[in-house]
């Protein structure tokens, strides 16, 4: 967890960086998630203080676009990805398996706050589907026999 | 980097690019895009120049955008001097110091290149400069030229004429292809009234899907009142099986930015953005490198070129909405709000982006303009089909031999993609349906294989152009579970703000998966029609109103399936797990023990070399034996 005053000073940090811009409120909350790994209330309460913009109007931002997330996410972001390509190639298995592997559901983290699994629409590498995507790796042409072995280089 | 403001000065750099593009020592560039990177382009890189500073060689290692061919990469690219460029596929870190051997050597004995270039086209230019002066010598000749290759036989680069050519951090490598020499002549020597009729007269048709011609677009927004005026790159490709957008932005930046200098300076707009899809960092890390070189030229910023028109070029980034690639709701997202799309009948070229006159064209669409000022709307107009001018890229995926990103000029047959580009269907399997425009779009049957490839035709068809996605089917793909899909996706991205669309779509999405899941009724698929026409009459934007399309199109030419699945409670392809179950086929089982050890529930039992045996109460249809079967001795029915 970061402390209140990590929040405060992020947050200050980043709305002076787009010089308090109010139609920068996206870019603004990309980066407050990047630093922190996902949006505290704390944070949306402190923008919305600082920015003198109405804490609903951020939240329904926040709430608007998949890229937010408002509950803390695991260390790793594990990313099925449902594009098209990956789904006739049977991303939906490795979903399943994903999903029994971590014993979570889509959307969830898991109880060591290791893993957040996710559902990504596309990311765009079409050509080695089916792939996922854990961090910032991208594994291409995966089974879903090869998941566990996978999995076990993240630590 | 210096000031470019005179002709002069574009020459200069014009040379310095030309040295780096085709250097008088050894070069090798690295195809560095997206999924060039996902499948090990890194570490490929870092072994070769780990391996040229240790034996110290004199070789440049450059990197370079993806070229289409997917499929075989990581792909590298070796220029000598006097020598054909010669790709080599699929390399790995441990083949390097092989093909180091053979650059040194001057030799190909050991590892065999994919294909060979003789020489390099600069198609703004409408030159081609020969790597090699003099005949090729013998042990080159047998390695196939590029114009040999299946893939690359039958397109023509346009929009994508410099991925995978030059190295997209460099603006002179750009500028050596004939880039901002468009933008000279276009500010220096054409009216924006010129301008506009050129690109009327070139009929180039908005590549983003919907097809409306650009120069109309332009001269009503120039038309508009306002003093301030937005133009707009929609790099928002959120179309699942599509990333041709991608690629662009990646390896060609300042073709985009050009395109829209020009744009900018035939509508009378002062500031332009380009929205970039969340998902595509290295996109947004290309362009906002570019910007920042174009801008110290002087490209961006005031009185370019000395011709007194300033122009400012700007990044926005999306947060994950599908929504948010129609133009309203990017405009809106744009402003900073939640991106929600408006009903169309106000034009954005009037009232758009923060109520001004804004004109939005995608990715594509841009990066063809610099090549239409500088050869000309008669030029572009040979290229196509009647009233489908230019080329068309698409991404070629899914169930296919060759994928990968392909440019073509419009009106091909869909058949010549297929097979002859793309190499068929792996396998042995026969070819079921190629689906196109994205979740707006449709699929195509067999019995379409030979209808020529434009906005106009496929339109007629019950699909779309879209943005480009090309996603092939075979026998094993299930079309209930296609349309499922797709509206699956439509209602997780429904923004919500009108109700045939927000409520409309999660119906039909709970009726498919009853179908899927075997608990479909007689009247069902009546109803998925007449709910489809609701769509059509009362959704605000166009991602509600095609939202049917998907189903509406597999209806039309797949109706057997859906009925297999309502009535017969099957499924044809294998796919719905409710429908389906798998056994183990007595002739062909070896007994070898390979899908016992996998299966995650220990549900097949058996002796070593004798038949196996699935237990049907314990299995959970995940697929991993028949994946793992070398003997395809698992049945599902």
């Amino acid at each position: 967890m970061k402390t209140m005053k990590t929040i405060e000073k992020t947050v200050k940090d980043i709305i002076k960086k787009y010089d308090g811009d109010k139609t920068a409120m996206i870019a603004i909350l990309q980066d407050v998630q990047e630093e922190l790994r996902y949006l505290p209330k704390e944070a949306l309460t402190s923008i919305s203080k600082k920015m003198e913009v109405p804490l609903t109007r951020i939240y329904e931002i926040a709430t608007f676009y998949n890229a937010f997330s408002l509950k803390p996410r695991g260390k790793y972001l594990v990313e099925v990805c449902a594009g098209t390509a990956c789904h006739v190639q049977g991303a939906s298995n490795l979903m399943d398996r994903m999903e029994r592997d971590l014993g979570v559901d889509c959307g969830e983290t898991t109880e060591d706050k290791m893993f957040t699994l996710e559902e990504v629409r596309c990311l765009g590498c079409c050509s080695l589907a089916p792939v996922v995507r854990i961090g910032a790796d991208v594994h291409p042409h995966l089974t879903q026999d090869e998941l566990p072995k996978i999995m076990r280089n993240y630590k | 980097m210096s000031k470019i403001n005179t002709l002069e000065d574009l020459n200069k750099a014009k040379k310095r690019g030309l040295e780096a593009i085709i250097p008088s020592k050894t070069k090798i560039m690295v195809g560095m895009g997206t999924s060039g990177i996902a499948s090990g382009a890194q570490q490929v890189y870092d072994a070769l120049a780990g391996e040229i500073k240790k034996r110290k060689l004199d070789i440049i290692l450059s990197k370079t955008g993806a070229m289409g061919m997917d499929c075989i990469e990581p792909l590298i690219d070796v220029m000598q001097p006097n020598k054909p460029r010669l790709a080599y596929s699929k390399m790995t870190a441990k083949k390097v110091p092989e093909v180091l051997d053979q650059i040194v050597k001057g030799a190909v004995d050991g590892v065999k290149p994919a294909y060979r270039m003789d020489e390099e086209d600069f198609i703004c230019l409408d030159e081609k400069k020969p790597y090699v002066k003099g005949p090729v010598s013998k042990d080159q000749k047998d390695i196939p030229a590029i114009g040999s290759v299946n893939f690359y036989k039958k397109q023509l680069k346009l929009a994508t004429r410099n991925c995978g050519m030059i190295n997209f951090e460099s603006i002179d490598e750009y500028i050596a292809k004939g880039g901002y020499f468009s933008l000279y002549k276009a500010l220096t020597k054409m009216k924006p009234e010129q301008i506009i009729e050129e690109v009327k007269a070139s009929g180039l048709r908005g590549r983003g899907g919907g097809g409306f011609p650009a120069g109309v677009k332009w001269e009503t927004c120039r038309r508009a009142h306002g003093d301030i005026k937005y133009v707009i790159c929609n790099g928002d490709e959120g179309d699942p099986g599509a990333y041709m957008d991608r690629s662009v932005m990646e390896g060609d930046p300042h073709s985009v930015i050009e395109g829209m200098i020009i744009g900018a300076y035939a509508i009378g707009a002062s500031q332009g953005f380009i929205y970039v899809r969340n998902e595509y960092p290295l996109a947004v890390a290309n362009l906002q490198r570019a910007i920042g070189q174009a801008r110290e030229c002087g490209f961006i910023g005031k009185n370019i070129f000395g011709s007194g028109f300033d122009f400012d070029l700007k990044i926005g980034k999306g947060a994950g909405a599908f929504v948010c690639g129609e133009s309203t709701a990017l405009m809106t997202s744009l402003e900073g709000k939640a991106g929600e799309p408006r009903a169309k009948y106000i034009h954005t070229v009037e009232h758009g982006l923060w109520d001004r006159p804004s004109n939005l064209n995608n990715v594509e669409t841009w990066a063809n303009v610099p090549a239409i000022i500088s050869r000309g709307a008669k030029w572009f107009t040979s290229i196509g089909c009647k009233n489908n001018s230019g080329t068309k890229v698409f991404c070629l995926v899914g169930k296919i031999n060759n994928i990968g990103m392909v440019e073509v000029p419009m009106g091909m047959p869909l058949k010549d993609i297929i097979y002859e580009i793309g190499g068929g269907i792996p396998g042995g399997k026969k070819f079921k349906a190629v689906q196109t425009g994205g979740p707006s779009g449709g699929c195509l049957p067999i019995d379409l294989i030979n209808i020529s490839v434009d906005f106009d035709a496929l339109w007629e068809a019950g699909s779309m152009m879209g943005s480009g996605g090309m996603i092939v089917m075979d026998e094993t793909t299930c079309m209930v579970d296609i349309a499922r899909y797709f509206i699956d996706f439509l209602e997780f991205e429904s923004c919500g703000k009108c109700v045939p669309c927000r409520e409309g779509v999660q119906r039909m999405n709970e009726i498919l998966n009853d179908i899927c899941a075997g608990k479909g009724k007689e009247g069902d698929i009546e109803l998925l029609e007449s709910m489809s026409q609701g769509l059509v009459d009362g959704a605000l934007c166009a991602l509600g109103s095609t939202a049917a399309n998907p189903i509406l199109s597999t209806l039309k030419y797949f109706r057997n399936e859906y009925v297999a699945h309502v009535r017969d409670k099957k499924c044809p392809a294998g796919v719905c797990k409710a429908l389906i179950r798998f056994s183990v086929s007595e002739e062909k089982c070896t007994g070898c023990g390979v899908c016992l050890k996998k299966c995650p529930t220990e549900c097949i039992s058996g002796e070593k070399k004798k038949t196996h045996v699935i237990d049907q109460t314990k299995c959970i249809k995940c697929g991993v034996c028949k994946e793992s079967c070398k003997f395809d001795a698992i049945i599902v029915e």
